[in-house]
């Protein structure tokens, strides 16, 4: 008797853990087709301004043509918390069926094979240049569309401050302090830092990839293979020198620790202050309050120490990718089957300020451009742009922000910090699985 | 009618009873069965994923697939450079924190336990933030604590004092933070003082009053040591609370700037954040450890005074 009713307990614990477990497995993409034909898919972007608004015209014009696809947009945080979720809801099967996330090394991570629909060889691919391609792929497939345009991350600059102070853009770093120096004399902050936003650290670092290039051509192969180091690189150590330098001579606003980018780009609207080491995609979502940001603000390359050797590190467009779990796969290529379409750009165009030049064949950049869009396209002309390492490379270290603001803080020499992001670099590759780590 | 014991008793021992079945059966309140759903939620959503944890931390784990690794994990956690910065952080920031909260808590209980008009009102003032949720007060906080905006940077201008960029300065934004876990927690330490000091009776005071001591006394001699359970709750909460700190410093500083207001749960944060998800889950088990090996001898020798008491 009393064994009975132990067994019976134990079957109905078996039976209660297995209801529970398997409700754990809700879908989250959209269902099949509707009865009348009608499909929705959803997608899931990043919070920031200008995602939200690229995302926004991209739905609305497609949903103006086809009507019988409806899209849900759903938005998430942006930087690693986001990679997080986008990683977690792609593992248990429960991402969006379209989705808006970074290409390059991040990609990477995603494990595409397993969780993306192969794009390679689809039409789809068609409106897309052959170039951009690389860094949506893994192993030889292609798994997305370009969403938005080319940005520049290097210097922008206030061109009001420039033009009263008799400025040159300059094109060595002497030049870059030495144009400090007199901005500094007029009573206006040289440099903004906005150190509580930590990833805008990053860009004294990230943004001097050109230069590194040009002067170790093979840097990013030998990096990934750990034949080479930031510390011990005298041009790849350069940009965490630079940014100790900044804090050092005293160029940097008051408060900067605790500043954040919206205020960062309000002071170099402004013309409070003259530099800031950003992206350009900064820059259109601010048009709307701050209309000076599209004509006063300027962009150029993080200058290097040669003047012959001057040029801009870019940052490829994010992309829109499927998911293996989506439901509705053919909607969703038709959708990104417009996202690389011309039509798609003007509609972008209409509603976001383009950063720079667009990945997908047949578009161009409006007359009325921003200004700092215009720089980077001057850039692209003359062919002096270098990808930045992250889309060259998948090995990233997660800590540089965090390194970046110390180094930039004076807590941290500049040769430490190097030190220190490289051993954040190996624990990365660590747990990569790279070869040769 | 009444059962009788049949026969005599013979000595003292246990009353004869029943065969030991039905016994275990009576020391057990309720049937096994309605214990199961208890069993179940308890098992599904703690002890699994518990064992879960122990074994994923020996793992490269990206959540799509894991590689056994053994012990790498642990030796790359506790090769972390920024660990003895988060642990010597950890342990500053709950040794302040339970500090201030029990001596504040103490002050505070026995002002709203002496006779003062608007006592309920100020009772429910202190107890107050308690309420407000942690994220709210971090988001709060960061706002009053701006350098050029901040209500108090500008009420220190007031009276003449230059303030600081309080979260954005290295050598602030720990302390900061750990102030402001202080104003949110003090109340519950305060509430835990007041059940305290309620509980201790009124003879005591009168017999300090017979023998002509004064409040002093009353406070050193009675209520301190009396209130002694109140203030071992308060530590033992507010310390193992400061040790796995982590809602409030990530909300103001994210662990900034640089690394220097950096605790374990933040460097295990981010580590979980960068996809590591292996090795911040063998930060968990060494922080599981960690808290157990502190909090389990604390428990013990608090717990041993207050029997002595």
């Amino acid at each position: 008797m009393k064994t009975s009713h132990r067994m019976a307990g134990a079957a109905l614990a078996v039976l209660t853990t297995a209801a529970l477990t398997s409700c754990g497995s809700g879908s989250g993409a959209g269902s099949g087709p509707a009865a009348d034909g009608s499909v929705t898919l959803k997608f899931l972007v990043d919070n920031s301004m200008g995602t939200t608004a690229t995302a926004k015209a991209l739905t609305d014009a497609f949903m103006r043509a086809n009507p019988q696809i409806k899209i849900e947009t759903e938005t998430r945080p942006g930087g690693s918390e986001g990679d997080n979720i986008v990683k977690t809801r792609l593992s248990t099967g429960d991402m969006s069926d379209v989705f808006w996330y970074n290409s390059g090394s991040l990609l990477q991570a995603l494990n595409p094979a397993q969780t993306m629909v192969d794009l390679t060889g689809d039409p789809v691919l068609a409106g897309v240049q052959q170039d951009y391609l690389p860094v949506v792929s893994q192993d030889g497939k292609a798994y997305g569309v370009p969403a938005g345009t080319l940005t520049g991350g290097g210097i922008l600059y206030n061109r009001k401050i420039y033009e009263r102070l008799k400025l040159k853009v300059p094109k060595t770093w002497a030049e870059f302090m030495a144009n400090n120096d007199t901005i500094k004399a007029a009573g206006i902050t040289p440099v903004i830092g906005t150190f509580k936003d930590s990833w805008t650290s990053q860009l004294f670092v990230l943004g001097d990839f050109f230069n590194v290039q040009a002067a170790v051509p093979a840097f990013a192969r030998d990096y990934t293979a750990n034949k080479v180091k930031f510390a011990g690189t005298p041009a790849a150590q350069a940009g965490f020198e630079h940014l100790a330098e900044v804090h050092a001579k005293g160029y940097l606003n008051e408060g900067f620790g605790s500043a954040t980018n919206d205020q960062g780009v309000k002071m170099l609207a402004e013309g409070k202050g003259a530099h800031y080491a950003m992206l350009s995609s900064a820059l259109p979502p601010v048009i709307a309050t701050l209309p000076q940001a599209a004509t006063d603000v300027g962009f150029f390359g993080i200058p290097g120490p040669d003047a012959s050797r001057n040029g801009a590190t870019v940052w490829e467009p994010a992309a829109v990718y499927i998911a293996k779990t989506s439901e509705n796969v053919a909607a969703a290529k038709k959708f990104l089957a417009f996202i690389a379409s011309p039509p798609a750009a003007e509609a972008v165009t209409a509603a976001v300020p383009p950063t720079g030049p667009y990945r997908i064949k047949g578009a161009e950049l409006p007359e009325d451009a921003i200004q700092a869009a215009k720089d980077l396209q001057a850039y692209v002309d003359e062919g002096a742009t270098a990808p930045a390492l992250e889309f060259v490379s998948p090995v990233k270290g997660p800590s540089l922000e965090q390194i970046t603001v110390a180094v930039g803080s004076g807590l941290t020499p500049p040769a430490e910090g190097a030190a220190q992001y490289d051993k954040d670099v190996e624990k990365q590759a660590k747990q990569l699985g790279l070869a040769g780590w | 009618m009444t059962r009788q014991h049949v026969g005599p008793r013979t000595g003292p021992g246990p009353v004869p009873g029943p065969g030991r079945a039905s016994r275990r059966r009576r020391d057990a309140a309720y049937p096994y069965a309605l214990y199961l759903p208890a069993a179940v939620v308890f098992g599904v959503i703690f002890l699994v994923p518990t064992a879960m944890a122990f074994y994923f931390a020996l793992t490269r784990w990206t959540l799509f697939d894991s590689t056994f690794v053994g012990l790498d994990n642990f030796r790359d956690f506790l090769a972390e450079q920024n660990l003895s910065i988060g642990f010597g952080n950890t342990l500053f920031y709950a040794v302040l924190t339970s500090g201030l909260k029990v001596v504040l808590g103490l002050l505070l209980g026995v002002l709203l336990t002496s006779r003062l008009r608007l006592r309920g009102f100020l009772r429910s003032v202190v107890f107050f933030p308690t309420l407000v949720s942690t994220v709210a007060v971090g988001i709060t906080f960061s706002m009053l604590l701006k350098p050029d905006t901040g209500l108090v940077n500008e009420a220190l201008a007031v009276v003449g004092v230059d303030g600081r960029d309080w979260l954005g300065d290295a050598s602030t934004a720990l302390l900061s933070v750990a102030l402001v876990d202080v104003w949110k927690g003090v109340g519950l330490a305060t509430v835990i003082y007041i059940a305290g000091i309620m509980s201790i009776p009124t003879e005591y005071y009168q017999a300090v009053a017979v023998d002509g001591g004064g409040a002093w006394h009353r406070f050193r001699h009675i209520t301190l040591p009396l209130s002694w359970p109140a203030t071992y709750s308060v530590i033992i909460l507010s310390f193992i609370g400061g040790l796995r700190s982590f809602d409030l410093i990530w909300t103001m500083t994210r662990g900034g700037p640089g690394f220097t207001s950096d605790t374990i749960a933040s460097i295990i944060y981010k580590q979980y954040q960068a996809g590591f998800f292996g090795l911040s889950t063998a930060g968990n088990v060494l922080l599981f450890l960690i808290v157990t090996v502190i909090a389990v001898p604390l428990n013990h020798f608090l717990g041993k005074r207050q029997v002595a008491v």
